[in-house]
Formats: structure tokens, C-alpha cells, sequence
């Protein structure tokens, strides 16, 4: 049984349906290996250090993390992908006045910037979303990472509704809500981004004149 | 020497045609720019510098005690390097500890040589002429006595077979604000990060080619890098605190790396960009 601490309602039932599940598929969630899980965890916690602003709490999973964790390189079993996709749906918050998006150039520049997180960073500046190292966006940027898909013409394709550009909020909000276990650090949800930084890379998304649509 | 530092001129003016190139091309040629650069760096490695100052000081005798590596056990008896790194990690039972390289270095620099812990590991990565590291010029020159001897890491010890399992774990294990663990970047085939390839560490054939290429001369930062450095450096990007070096958690991860390297011929100090 895990011994971890579950903040909430949701992580409980979250947990529940890893050990339902582990009992059903005993492979994965099998205790030998969750043995293994608790020492690893354990020495990690002994063999980092703080620096700047990456304290060691940065070493403690929430419960996503430590499903994804677990089940890295087993298939996830359909219970756990809805249930990880509902609890991270239930995080995502819009902006008060409901604009969701913003100005497509600052979110150029959002997306070109890794600053940010780093205990090497400088926490006074703006973080970026560093979109450019995973995903093609532009094509004016030849310089782009492959481990996202591409994104360009990402509005045009999908249409420029107002159902494109919620999805894109809530992609970039928290791509788990989708995805579970998505590769994405989630945004929004571990406040990355500001709700003005959120509204201009959805901008970069979904405006008609932004580059990625042209 | 000169000739070293001619070479490496070479390869600079090498990666600025690629700069030029990749303003008007594709993404594809660009990396196979990128590749022709990486060949012309393999002409002159800076790593000698390391290796020789490594050698050096393998052999003179040092610390309080005035005892030179002559009576360190890296695995295969005392003072023995030939074909050592290539075995590491393993279980010594005189530390009751599996250690990686740097931390058997550091153990006879303590138990053997005399030096305080905090000397041992004050210059742990080199900065510069002002700050060169000890450390990193050993590891160059332990290190470059195992090329082109095969990776066989003792697996089947069982201190050392527990390790590789914990190392696994932390290898997917997924934290901090990014979500980020090794895996994200590290867990597929023909990834990259803008233009930079990844190695897919959870195969075999990428463990083998990355871990048989450390340590190496990093171009960009001028300096000889050890293993210890690249998985510090990696956890810093991954937006984790600090890796304490030589850690319990570091050797972990280095041995479920270099254990999945085992039967590749090691290959190091290499030159990466």
C-alpha cells in the first residue's frame, strides 16, 4: 500500500483506482516494485541539496506525477488515464472576464524563451513557455524540437472557433486533461505562466494573423 | 598542443559556415551540418590536456599522507587502471558502498591520501584556468585508460544489481514544476530538443552510444566534463534542486546508465559541441 500523502478528495480517489487497478493487473503496482519506488524516492530526497529557488519540495509528486511515475513504460490501464484526465480537467481555471486570448507576438516571444525554474535562473524575470524546443510552431523558426508535435497551423486547421481557442487554453493549462501522462509540463496548473502569458501563447495558436496559422 | 588548438580553430570556423547554412535551409540539412561539424571536432580533442594533467597527478604523491593513487583500488586491484572505468560501478567492500568513479576517487583522496572531505570535493567542475578541477583531469585520464575496452558493469552483484534497479526508477521518476523526469527527454526515438538529438537512453543502442561517450570536451563551455556533470546539469534543466555530487542518488542512475551500456566498446573522453 502506498504510504504517501494524498492531499485531497481527488488524489484519494485517484489512489483508490491505482490499487484497484494494480490489483486487477499486478503488474506494474506489484509491492517488490513499489519497494523499490519508496527506497528510490527515499535516497533521492537524501542525495539533492536546495539551490535558489528549487527547494526539495520540488522532489515531492503529486499524484499525477506519481502515477505517470509508476506506470512509465507499462501501457496505462483505461481507469487510470480517465481518472488522471478528470482530476487534471477539474484544475483548469479561465480568466475572470473570459478573454482567452491575447497578443500573438509577446506569445512569440513566450514561446522562444527557456528562462525560467532553473535553480541557475533569475526568479525576478519573466518565465517562458519554451515551446520551440519540443514543438514547430512558425515556420519562420527553423530551430525547433521534435519531442511535441508540430503546432503550425494549428488554428487554421482546427478552425478559428471558439472551441479551438478554449481547447488551446485548456492545452496549455494543463495538457493532462487530455493526455494523460503527456510529456507537457502543465502550465498553468504548476503556475508557469501568467493568465497574461496563458492569453498571449494561445494567441500565437489561434489568432488568423499569428505565423503559426499563416 | 598547438596543433590541438589549430584543429579546434578548424572546427569553429567549420560551425560558422553552419550558422550561415542554416539561415536559408531546411531543418534536415541543417542537422547534417550540424554533423559534419561534430566530425570535424573529433580531429582534435582539448580532452588530451585533461587526460595528461590526469596522469600526472595519478602518479605524484599527494595530500597530507603523501600517498599517490598507486594504492587506489578502482576495482581491479591497487593503482591498476587499465580497463577499470569500463567496470564501474561496483560494490567495494572496503567503503561498503557501490561507487562510480569520482566517488572512489574522492574515497582514496580521503581514506588513502588524507585530504578533509571538504578539499576532496571543493573544485568538483572546472571553471576556467582560475578554477580548473582535479577531479575532471583524473576522471579524464582513468577514463581514457578504457578505450576500446567493453562496457561490464557486475550486474549480477547484488549491491550493485539493487542499484541499477533504484536508478531506474529515478530515471522515470517525474517531479518538480515541470513534470520533467529523465524519460521525458530521454524515453524516444529521433527526438530533439530544438536542434539538439536525444539519446534514447531506455534502449539499449542509445545508453550504449551516450555513456560510452562520457566523459567528454564540451566546445561550448571549454571544459572536460565528467559523467557526474552531465547528470547535475540535466537535473538542473529538469528544474530539480541540486544533485549532490557523488550521491547515493547519482550513482543510482549512473549505474543503470552504464549497465545498460554493457558489451559496447567504451569510447571516451569524447568531443561534443
Amino acid at each position: 500500500m502506498p504510504k504517501k500523502t494524498f492531499g485531497g478528495t481527488l488524489a484519494a480517489s485517484l489512489a483508490l483506482g491505482a490499487i484497484a487497478t494494480g490489483v486487477l493487473h499486478g503488474c506494474a503496482t506489484a509491492p517488490a516494485d513499489r519497494e523499490v519506488s519508496e527506497r528510490a524516492e527515499a535516497m533521492m530526497k537524501a542525495s539533492f541539496k536546495p539551490h535558489g529557488q528549487a527547494k526539495l519540495d520540488r522532489l515531492d509528486q503529486d499524484e499525477t506525477q506519481r502515477l505517470c511515475s509508476e506506470y512509465a513504460g507499462h501501457s496505462l490501464p483505461p481507469t487510470i488515464v480517465e481518472k488522471i484526465r478528470q482530476a487534471n480537467l477539474a484544475t483548469i481555471r479561465y480568466p475572470a472576464d473570459g478573454k482567452l486570448v491575447g497578443d500573438w507576438k509577446n506569445g512569440e516571444k513566450i514561446a522562444q524563451s527557456g528562462q525560467g525554474f532553473q535553480y541557475s535562473d533569475d526568479p525576478a524575470k519573466p518565465a517562458g513557455a519554451n515551446c520551440y524546443a519540443c514543438h514547430q510552431l512558425s515556420p519562420k523558426e527553423l530551430s525547433y524540437g521534435t519531442i511535441g508535435p508540430s503546432l503550425y497551423q494549428f488554428g487554421k486547421r482546427r478552425g478559428f472557433t471558439d472551441e479551438t481557442r478554449k481547447y488551446a487554453w485548456q492545452k496549455v493549462y494543463n495538457a493532462q486533461a487530455f493526455n494523460a501522462c503527456s510529456n507537457m509540463p502543465r502550465f498553468g496548473y504548476h503556475h508557469i505562466l501568467t493568465e497574461a502569458q496563458l492569453r498571449d501563447v494561445v494567441a500565437l495558436l489561434v489568432d488568423p494573423a499569428s505565423p503559426v496559422n499563416q | 598542443m598547438p596543433s590541438i588548438v589549430r584543429r579546434v580553430v578548424v572546427a569553429f570556423a567549420t560551425a560558422g559556415a553552419v550558422i550561415g547554412i542554416a539561415g536559408g535551409a531546411l531543418a534536415q540539412s541543417t542537422a547534417d551540418e550540424i554533423e559534419k561539424y561534430r566530425e570535424a571536432l573529433q580531429d582534435g580533442n582539448p580532452a588530451e590536456l585533461w587526460e595528461a594533467r590526469g596522469e600526472e597527478m595519478w602518479k605524484a604523491p599527494r595530500g597530507p599522507k603523501k600517498v599517490s593513487f598507486a594504492a587506489c583500488d578502482l576495482g581491479l586491484g591497487p593503482g591498476v587502471v587499465k580497463g577499470a572505468y569500463a567496470r564501474l560501478p561496483r560494490y567495494f567492500p572496503d567503503a561498503k558502498r557501490v561507487m562510480d568513479l569520482e566517488s572512489r576517487l574522492v574515497w582514496c583522496m580521503e581514506n588513502q591520501q588524507g585530504v578533509a572531505p571538504a578539499d576532496a570535493t571543493k573544485n568538483v567542475f572546472g571553471n576556467g584556468s582560475a578554477k580548473r578541477s582535479d577531479l575532471e583531469a583524473l576522471v579524464a585520464y582513468v577514463t581514457s585508460q578504457s578505450r576500446g575496452v567493453k562496457m561490464s558493469v557486475p550486474l549480477d552483484e547484488p549491491h550493485v544489481h539493487d542499484m541499477y534497479r533504484l536508478g531506474e526508477k529515478m530515471f522515470f521518476y517525474r517531479g518538480g514544476t515541470h513534470d520533467f523526469a529523465c524519460a521525458t527527454c530521454h524515453g524516444d526515438d529521433g527526438q530533439r530538443i530544438r536542434l539538439q538529438d536525444l539519446p534514447n537512453l531506455t534502449k539499449v543502442e542509445g545508453a550504449q552510444k551516450a555513456y560510452t561517450t562520457w566523459p567528454a570536451y564540451r566546445v561550448s563551455q571549454g571544459e572536460l566534463r565528467s559523467f557526474q556533470w552531465r547528470l547535475n546539469d540535466c537535473f538542473r534543466q529538469q528544474r530539480f534542486p541540486e544533485l549532490v555530487f557523488a550521491s547515493d542518488a547519482s550513482i543510482a542512475l549512473t549505474t543503470y546508465l552504464a549497465g545498460r551500456a554493457n558489451g559496447a566498446e567504451y569510447n571516451g573522453p569524447a568531443i561534443k559541441r
